[in-house]
């Protein structure tokens, strides 16, 4: 694959011993009317390093999506302390690429201008990022497409660009919120390997939120199980399955143990 | 052109047809008096005798709703971004706007024809005035619309205020602008005709009322089609315009 995808080396685990980001006694309230209030998240407290790839899993609607914000910035925590590489979080900040439920592509861009809308928003659309973009859809298996628009592009391949328009500022953090959620089961699987194969190729740190038990023991190297509402985490899961995974991986043993395991802190394995 | 298309092409051709000679035969067979129904020929040879006439009036016509419409555009998109971003105008005007729409529009037509004369200045007057209102509501509707996801998106990417305004929200609002603006033109068309009937020495609405005075009513049919096909040609520029401007998709009210 070329350079300029893989630019970031992965770090040694050991040696980051300051983690990337850390998340201390949040607790997040939503006014909902006069005197009245929603605990949408009750002191979440975890820690993230470089590289890693951590999953909140949770029932829906049980304030995983609102953690994500917070750590995007998008939303400020009611208490407690958030901090990416010991700088407080006061609001969006460049280091992150966001890729949500639905792929938010504007129709009226093509494939490639989609992609490049983050580095024409800072300014830098040139030669250069348009030729990451390209090497990112060709990474994405969407190489062909670039003039095509959105409308014409099945949900999975609207998925894909809307990760590589999260990818193309090369941001140190990738947020992910319930991103293949909406696919069908085979698509979803075949994203889920891409996403490995991207954290292969450029070890990008992911959080990534899902309400899916397998998909979250598949990708990640950590799962912070979540309670319904207000958040808490239940069960913060080691995920030690060998690299590389593959299909192979999920009828393995171990892949089963962690799935009950974090079955029975959702309360859904009696 | 495969099947589908054809009957999709040629029925309302047939439509039509069948329409005008159900016409002829009835006007044929009842003896209808050519002042109160002229027969097809009458027109169609209204049309094929006067045609330089028709044209030249049409033009102004034209011009007219042209004129008119291209106003209610450059003023109407400005003033529904103002509306839409300023609470404060929006809770002083937008009351006022909506009342204003209760005035019949005719009503007005005297008052321009003192303002602008009886010139082609009152016409596009008439025209924008009618026309203007359409795309204000349309295009303010457009701006509120913005899907709140592509608004957090922005957000994320720290999106300046401008940006956000032309990168997301005025192109997201174009499928409304172009709906409104499809209403605005045939609205125009009306509006350019009440001016002319007010007070008037020129256009198709002129004619009209002229040949009618004179009972020649093969060329004030032939002014009406003349009419309508304005009106249609105006329409088919701004979907033309929607498909050159929006490639990606279809507006809300294509048809």
């Amino acid at each position: 694959m070329k350079d300029n995808i893989a630019k970031k080396p992965r770090e040694d685990k050991a040696k980051a011993v300051s983690p990337l980001g850390r998340l201390e006694n949040i607790k997040k309230v939503f006014p909902t009317g006069r005197d009245e209030e929603v605990i949408a998240v009750e002191d979440v407290s975890f820690q993230f390093q470089r590289g890693e790839l951590v999953s909140l899993l949770g029932p829906s609607g049980c304030g995983k999506t609102t953690v994500l914000k917070m750590v995007g910035g998008l939303i400020s925590p009611t208490d407690g302390v958030l901090e990416i590489g010991g700088v407080p979080v006061t609001g969006p900040y460049p280091d992150v690429g966001i890729v949500f439920q639905s792929p938010t592509l504007m129709p009226w861009r093509s494939v490639l201008a989609n992609v490049l809308f983050p580095m024409e928003v800072i300014g830098k659309k040139n030669k250069s990022s348009k030729d990451r973009a390209m090497d990112l859809l060709k990474l994405t298996g969407l190489d062909g497409f670039e003039n095509a628009y959105p409308r014409q592009l099945s949900g999975g391949m609207q998925q894909r660009v809307a990760l590589c328009r999260a990818l193309i500022h090369e941001p140190s953090i990738l947020l992910m919120d319930e991103p293949f959620g909406a696919l069908d089961e085979l698509t979803r699987m075949e994203m889920n390997d891409l996403l490995l194969e991207i954290r292969r190729i450029n070890s990008a740190t992911v959080l990534f939120v899902t309400h899916s038990i397998s998909e979250a023991v598949y990708l990640s190297d950590r799962v912070l199980v979540f309670s319904k509402r207000p958040a808490t985490i239940a069960l913060e899961l080691d995920d030690d399955l060998s690299y590389p995974r593959s299909s192979e991986t999920r009828y393995s043993k171990r892949f089963t143990e962690l799935e009950k395991q974090a079955g029975i802190a959702l309360g859904v394995v009696k | 052109m495969n099947l589908t298309n054809l009957v999709k092409f040629c029925s309302p051709v047939i439509g039509t047809l069948v329409i005008i000679v159900f016409w002829h035969y009835y006007v044929l067979i009842l003896d209808v008096n050519p002042v109160v129904l002229p027969s097809p020929e009458l027109v169609f040879r209204a049309i094929w005798e006067r045609w330089p006439l028709l044209l030249s009036e049409g033009w102004i016509t034209m011009l007219e709703c042209i004129y008119g419409f291209g106003l209610s555009v450059a003023l109407g998109i400005p003033i529904a971004v103002v509306m839409t971003y300023s609470r404060l105008m929006n809770l002083m005007f937008y009351p006022l706007l909506v009342a204003s729409q209760s005035i019949p529009k005719i009503a007005i037509a005297p008052i321009l024809l003192v303002w602008f004369g009886t010139g082609i200045e009152s016409k596009l007057a008439m025209a924008f005035f009618i026309a203007f209102f359409p795309m204000v509501v349309d295009t303010a509707t457009g701006l509120r619309a913005t899907p709140p996801e592509y608004l957090e998106l922005a957000r994320s990417m720290r999106c300046s205020r401008l940006q956000t305004f032309f990168k997301i929200q005025l192109p997201s609002a174009l499928p409304f602008i172009f709906s409104g603006a499809k209403i605005a033109v045939t609205l125009a068309v009306i509006g350019a005709v009440i001016g002319e009937f007010i007070g008037s020495t020129e256009g198709l609405g002129n004619l009209l009322l002229v040949a009618n005075s004179q009972i020649d009513t093969g060329l004030a049919w032939a002014s009406l089609a003349v009419l309508s096909w304005l009106g249609m040609l105006l329409y088919g520029v701004v979907v033309l315009a929607e498909r050159v401007i929006m490639p990606w998709g279809i507006s809300e009210t294509s048809h």
